[in-house]
């Protein structure tokens, strides 16, 4: 049998493939303007006998492929908890919000924050404030860290954040420096919400985020000690939705 | 509608064709959300007709009323006693804040981080779309949340016959002093407005009228313990707002004859939902029609609501008044005594909500508690934190929710209720 996952986010889609416990075949793509098309070009030739969906398109799919689905809450949890057991915190930094989430020992959801409407502190706000600094979101981190200083930004607000920074630019600011200051700002933000879900143990870092090495060496020194990454931080709720998916059957 | 209302509504001074657009988006959300429910209790049906007729009938009714030379008085609030209200003949109806109108002009009134609910009760004046508050020879406002109270300074210029009630913000016995002498204040108002003197007998009927509309809620709520539950959280949330409406003697009727259907199903195991259910206690502020959003989102989202911790629910009905007096003076002091327990946030400290909640989990076998802030309203979402370090050491499971009337937040919050639902099963 063939269980297959899918995470429909904001920015990207992933779908994760498992035969046996083990997985066959991972793939991803934008989720564009029409995610439910993106969603059947990825399926496209895809074998699976049962499929479980989540993120913020799960509803879509749900309507358009009549298939299960599972909050990416639980669907992290359960990914996260398939790839290192004693995980008892998670971060998930997606493209339009960030989660943090409390496991029990069991690897069972106790509570979750969530960050509210807007999409400061996510990877919208990093995406928009690289492209404002004129980097490419791939060397967004890696930029930020050549700096040896930040320059503070008080903005959270995506859009105030950004005249912030073209006002920083505009008085010769290196943008490296001010690179330093957006991750710093979206790191106090990711730590407040950790801490009102009282982090435990080893805290496990997701989402499209978690690939950025700035945001990763920030959130360490800020938390005091290491956070785990996987391999793979964007296919961690894909993951999670195949494995419930073989539960299910 | 039944009838064509157009010349009574034109009459009231409502805006027509604001009005039919707001009864429009009403109807479309009634049916979307309450007739879209699965094995509904027949008894239901009366409230499908009081809803239908929210704007008609019942305006109908009041003018009526009004014609025969009795008096409407509206009001905002649970701290607005009904038994003076109906010891005078008069009829006391909850006015419409409950959705977003006429944003725009309430923004050039009221700053705009202001409750939708403060908000809402401007928006129904200033777009001209209640029938409720038109109709209404007192409207009542009172002083118990600082956006209430400062917003009455404002309201006060729109509307031609505004009464301020004080509410006391601390229980003590000066506190009580206080909510006895506005409360005998009030008496004196309603007589005057009505030209009847209140004596004992017509107290005791009008505590008599209200206690039996209370005891066919506490009977609803009773039944509301069944697993399955008998009833949704959306229906019984219905018949908790429409007690702020409607004939209080039919009222109680119709709950009555719910509640007997109800009991029929219990008895033979039925339920709006399977066996098993999570359920799903709803605390916080209070949600007025048409504010069916966070119901329809936990409802939608496999749990089933099994009371609700509020002015529209149980904190709003919770005890009965003292019927034994034979006074004016006795049955005044029973009535301050009933409205002086009600827990509502505008209190500090306000220790026995805390422990309101905590029994309403228990009573009712809830598996989590979904806590209901309105995005602005400071006493309740300064309490939800209490409220949630409360249950957590009791191993409630509790989310706090923060929002408004708008329905951009809808697939955020859909997310996090289903998660919160994960949790619980």
């Amino acid at each position: 049998m063939r269980y297959a996952g899918i995470d429909i986010g904001s920015r990207s889609i992933e779908l994760v493939v498992l035969e046996n416990c083990e997985i066959i075949e991972t793939k991803q793509a934008d989720s564009g303007f029409d995610p439910m098309a993106q969603a059947r070009k990825l399926l496209k030739g895809v074998e699976h006998d049962h499929i479980m969906a989540t993120g913020y398109g799960r509803h879509l799919f749900e309507l358009s492929f009549d298939t299960p689905t599972v909050t990416e809450i639980k669907a992290y949890a359960v990914g996260a908890n398939a790839l290192f057991p004693d995980v008892r915190t998670i971060l998930d930094i997606g493209g339009q919000d960030s989660k943090a989430i409390a496991l029990n020992e069991n690897g069972k959801v106790m509570k979750f924050e969530m960050n509210d409407r807007c999409a400061a502190g996510t990877g919208k706000f990093l995406e928009i404030m690289a492209h404002a600094l004129g980097f490419g979101l791939d060397q967004f981190g890696a930029e930020a860290l050549k700096a040896t200083k930040d320059i503070q930004i008080s903005s959270m607000c995506t859009v105030f954040a950004e005249s912030e920074v073209t006002s920083l630019v505009a008085k010769g600011e290196d943008r490296r420096e001010i690179a330093l200051g957006l991750h710093a700002s979206v790191v106090r933000r990711a730590v407040g919400m950790l801490k009102r879900v009282c982090p435990d143990g080893n805290i496990f870092f997701a989402g499209g985020v978690a690939k950025n090495s700035c945001m990763c060496n920030l959130l360490e020194d800020a938390l005091g000690q290491k956070i785990t990454v996987p391999q793979n931080p964007q296919m961690v709720g894909a993951l999670g939705a195949a494995l419930l998916a073989d539960e299910r059957k | 509608m039944s009838e064509d209302y157009t010349s009574m509504w034109e009459s009231l001074g409502l805006d027509l064709a604001a009005h039919d657009a707001l009864l429009e988006v009403l109807g479309k959300g009634y049916q979307d959300i309450y007739l879209a429910q699965k094995d509904r209790p027949e008894g239901m049906g009366y409230f499908d007709f009081v809803m239908s007729e929210v704007h008609g009938l019942r305006i109908k009714e009041l003018l009526d009323e009004k014609a025969a030379g009795r008096k409407v008085i509206g009001s905002f609030c649970v701290f607005v006693p009904e038994e003076i209200v109906r010891a005078a003949d008069a009829t006391l109806v909850g006015l419409c804040t409950g959705a977003d109108f006429a944003t725009e002009e309430v923004e050039k009134l009221l700053p705009r981080n202001t409750c939708s609910l403060i908000k809402s009760a401007f928006g129904f004046k200033l777009g001209k779309v209640c029938p409720y508050l038109e109709s209404a020879d007192m409207i009542v406002g009172e002083n118990t949340c600082d956006g209430k109270k400062k917003s009455y300074e404002t309201l006060t210029n729109l509307v031609p016959n505004l009464y301020v009630m004080d509410i006391p913000q601390v229980k003590s016995a000066e506190g009580r002093a206080l909510m006895k002498a506005e409360y005998l204040r009030f008496k004196e108002a309603v007589e005057k407005l009505t030209g009847v003197t209140i004596d004992a007998a017509r107290l005791k009927k009008g505590i008599e009228i209200v206690n039996n509309k209370r005891k066919a809620i506490h009977r609803l709520a009773g039944l509301r313990k069944a697993d399955p539950s008998p009833i949704s959280g959306l229906d019984a949330l219905l018949a908790n707002q429409v007690f702020f409406y409607d004939d209080p003697v039919r009222f109680t009727d119709s709950v009555n004859k719910i509640c007997d259907e109800l009991e029929k199903r219990i008895g033979n195991n039925e339920g709006v939902f399977p066996k098993e259910t999570p359920r799903v206690l709803l605390s916080g502020c209070p949600m007025a029609v048409p504010n069916w959003k966070l119901p329809w989102i936990i409802e939608t989202s496999g749990a089933v609501i099994v009371g609700e911790e509020s002015c529209v629910g149980e904190r709003g009905v919770r005890n009965l008044t003292d019927d034994t007096g034979n006074t004016v003076e006795e049955l005044m002091d029973s009535i301050v005594d009933r409205y002086f327990k009600v827990d509502c946030a505008i209190f500090t400290p306000n220790p026995d909500r805390l422990d309101h909640i905590v029994e309403m989990a228990k009573t009712y076998k809830a598996d989590g508690v979904i806590h209901y802030g309105l995005q602005f309203c400071q006493p309740y979402l300064m309490e939800a934190m209490p409220v949630e370090k409360a249950l957590e050491a009791k191993n409630i499971p509790c989310l706090r929710i923060d929002t408004d009337y708008s329905m951009e937040d809808v697939g955020q919050l859909k997310t996090r209720v289903e998660a919160f639902v994960e949790l619980l099963k």
